[in-house]
């Protein structure tokens, strides 16, 4: 059974039941117990089981990281909220020195997932709408899931719970209501690693996650007609990275394009780049071509931020440049 | 607000048994020798990396750890080694972390005291002064989520406590009133930068007042007062009271690392220092009470000598690991 639920609202259930499954599971962070989370992912959530297990925290990310940390390792399976991801740069050494080493240097699995809101759109300024996930991409030890439909945040949060290793769950803040999509009842999972094709094509391969899926999805659509056919590549996890389901589609179609929201320099498009540089250099017609928000903070004004954020036109134009190489 | 500072360090009498006196001892004795047994293998260029010693800490490292109970969490630093024995940690497990060897804790994978060992609740270091106290807070809140009243040990120094994560996880742990105990080693010297140059208190115990808890400075050459003091900030974290500050006051009686001469340290300073050397202190408090004589004394350190000189020679005859070992085991499960 599905049913048509938010992209917010899958997370939230997935945590839920994840929690009525498991009483090791709980919760903390900033005002996400009483108030129910800024974004009210957890709304309920310290009425149905209780504030020891919905903690509102002191205003501290390294603490919330580090105590998310500790409980893992003493058995628990904690599930720490940053409130917007730009503030886990508070706790940075937590999660690159301490939980992201931890298992390589002791052989104890930590079982911590940190949830970052992350992401533009939403005129949040330099401060509230940064896409972080390449500063963590460089670190072994981590998982980083980022996932574009309730579906797959439903199934990724549970697998990101389940999962003996630190994992952070980037949720992009402008889907959390702006997408609505059948989500599965009940249990279930869908495995960290691994990209899904959300559109077959043989003529480019598009490789994006988050909002990058839907502007890719969107021009895709608008070149269909045009006899255009793109192949749409999620990633859904970034680390570690599915590069067989990338490099199996570009030796399909000889043509690459990588979309993300996140600026340029040092992303995950080029890695991926790289990747395909290195393992898939014969099979390519056209070079390997990235776009990315510009090498900038995220802006304040909506003509600032808006023309600076990709969208499905600026995707559109990209396939074309490579179709017509 | 809270001040149970009185409490603390009322009544000097000592609660430790005879066994328990010669027990504290006989880990004092050992952390010295172990320490200077690594000393040794460093000038002699078998051991890689950095060599720490925490002379002049062996009271501390012991009396804090002799606190504990074995389902309490131990999170020691780098001149706490004695606690680990108390902790119930092999010579053999140490010396072959130390010497990188691929039958110690990690395989290999990190040296010194950086490792754990779950089974003793032990919970070794991180070079980063300061990350742990988010951690061992952590591990306080699931033991006070489980309803258990396990509680955890750390340990910071004068330098460390102006890492901001120190500063986090005190308020953390204070807003929850969680099972923990943080122990500032005071040692004058953060590697050359002496603890003048660090703040501009009175004393680092001082700062237990913002957080509205106990703190307490002690003299952290005297293993009984470290153990009694301690013995009741371990009591009050179990019964859900919340945390303790407990300032250690000792002297680093060495450089920061064997490579370190601390020629920046004023050597009549030191002397003074020396002459409370913990562990001569702590057999003239035995010696005092006929608990120990000179032939006693000599036992001991001829016992651990030998199983020193035992376990330094297992541990160079075992191989490193494997080079194409580093890569694996990124992940768990």
């Amino acid at each position: 059974m599905t049913r048509s639920i938010t992209y917010l609202e899958a997370i939230s259930e997935g945590l839920r039941e994840e929690m009525r499954r498991d009483q090791t599971v709980f919760l903390l962070g900033e005002d996400i117990g009483l108030y129910g989370g800024a974004f009210k992912v957890t709304k309920g959530f310290m009425e149905e089981f209780g504030e020891s297990r919905v903690i509102d925290t002191v205003l501290a990310e390294a603490a919330i990281i580090g105590a998310a940390t500790g409980a893992a390792i003493a058995g628990l399976r904690p599930v720490a909220e940053m409130q917007f991801s730009d503030f886990v740069s508070n706790g940075f050494n937590q999660i690159v020195n301490v939980a992201a080493k931890y298992y390589y240097r002791n052989f104890i699995p930590v079982p911590v997932v940190i949830r970052l809101p992350s992401g533009g759109g939403i005129r949040g300024g330099p401060f509230h709408s940064a896409n972080p996930e390449a500063w963590f991409f460089n670190v072994p030890g981590l998982k980083i899931v980022a996932p574009s439909t309730p579906s797959d945040a439903k199934g990724l949060i549970i697998a990101a719970i389940r999962d003996p290793n630190p994992v952070l769950f980037f949720e992009n803040k402008y889907l959390y209501r702006h997408i609505k999509g059948e989500v599965p009842e009940g249990e279930f999972i869908v495995p960290i690693g691994k990209a899904d094709i959300k559109r077959p094509g043989d003529d480019v391969t598009v490789v994006s996650y988050h909002a990058g899926v839907h502007w890719t999805l969107e021009a895709a659509s608008l070149l269909a007609p045009d006899g255009i056919e793109v192949e749409v590549i999620d990633l859904r996890t970034l680390l570690p990275l599915d590069v067989e389901t990338i490099l199996s589609s570009v030796r399909k179609t000889g043509r690459i394009l990588i979309v993300h929201e996140a600026s340029l320099t040092g992303g995950i498009g080029g890695e991926i780049a790289a990747i395909v540089a290195e393992r898939a250099f014969a099979s390519l017609d056209a070079p390997v071509r990235r776009l990315a928000s510009p090498d900038t903070p995220v802006p304040f004004a909506p003509s600032l931020e808006d023309f600076n954020l990709p969208n499905a036109e600026k995707v559109r134009q990209a396939i074309l440049e490579l179709i017509s190489y | 607000m809270l001040d149970s500072k009185e409490d603390l360090t009322a009544g000097h009498n000592s609660p430790a048994s005879t066994g328990q006196l010669l027990r504290m001892y006989y880990y004092m004795v050992l952390m010295r020798e172990f320490e200077e047994s690594i000393n040794r293998l460093y000038q002699q260029g078998k051991i890689v990396g950095g060599a720490y010693s925490g002379r002049g800490n062996e009271a501390t490292a012991v009396g804090t750890a002799f606190a504990l109970r074995q389902s309490d969490y131990l999170f020691p630093l780098h001149r706490d080694l004695g606690a680990h024995f108390v902790k119930g940690q092999s010579v053999r497990a140490l010396m072959l972390q130390q010497l990188g060897r691929s039958a110690g804790p990690t395989h290999g994978r990190d040296g010194t005291g950086h490792y754990s060992d779950p089974r003793l609740r032990i919970f070794g270091n991180i070079s980063h002064l300061g990350a742990m106290i988010p951690v061992a807070c952590g591990v306080a809140l699931a033991s006070q989520l489980k309803k258990a009243d396990d509680v955890a040990l750390t340990y910071i120094g004068d330098g460390g406590a102006s890492v901001g994560e120190v500063h986090e996880g005190l308020v953390m742990a204070s807003a929850m009133r969680l099972p923990f105990i943080l122990i500032i080693e005071n040692n004058q010297f953060a590697y050359s930068t002496p603890v003048q140059k660090q703040f501009a208190g009175h004393k680092l115990s001082d700062r237990a007042i913002g957080y509205g808890i106990p703190g307490v400075t002690i003299d952290g050459t005297n293993v009984l007062e470290v153990y009694k003091v301690t013995s009741q900030a371990v009591h009050r974290a179990r019964n859900g009271e919340g945390p303790t500050i407990i300032e250690s006051v000792t002297m680093r009686l060495s450089g920061h690392a064997a490579h370190d001469t601390s020629w920046y340290v004023d050597k009549s300073t030191l002397r003074e220092w020396e002459k409370k050397d913990p562990i001569r202190q702590f057999e003239q408090f035995l010696f005092g009470k006929n608990l120990l004589d000179e032939s006693a004394k000599n036992a001991v350190h001829e016992e651990i000598r030998g199983t020193i000189q035992m376990e330094v020679e297992f541990a160079l005859s075992q191989p490193y690991p494997s080079g194409q070992d580093s890569d694996s085991g990124i992940y768990a499960g």
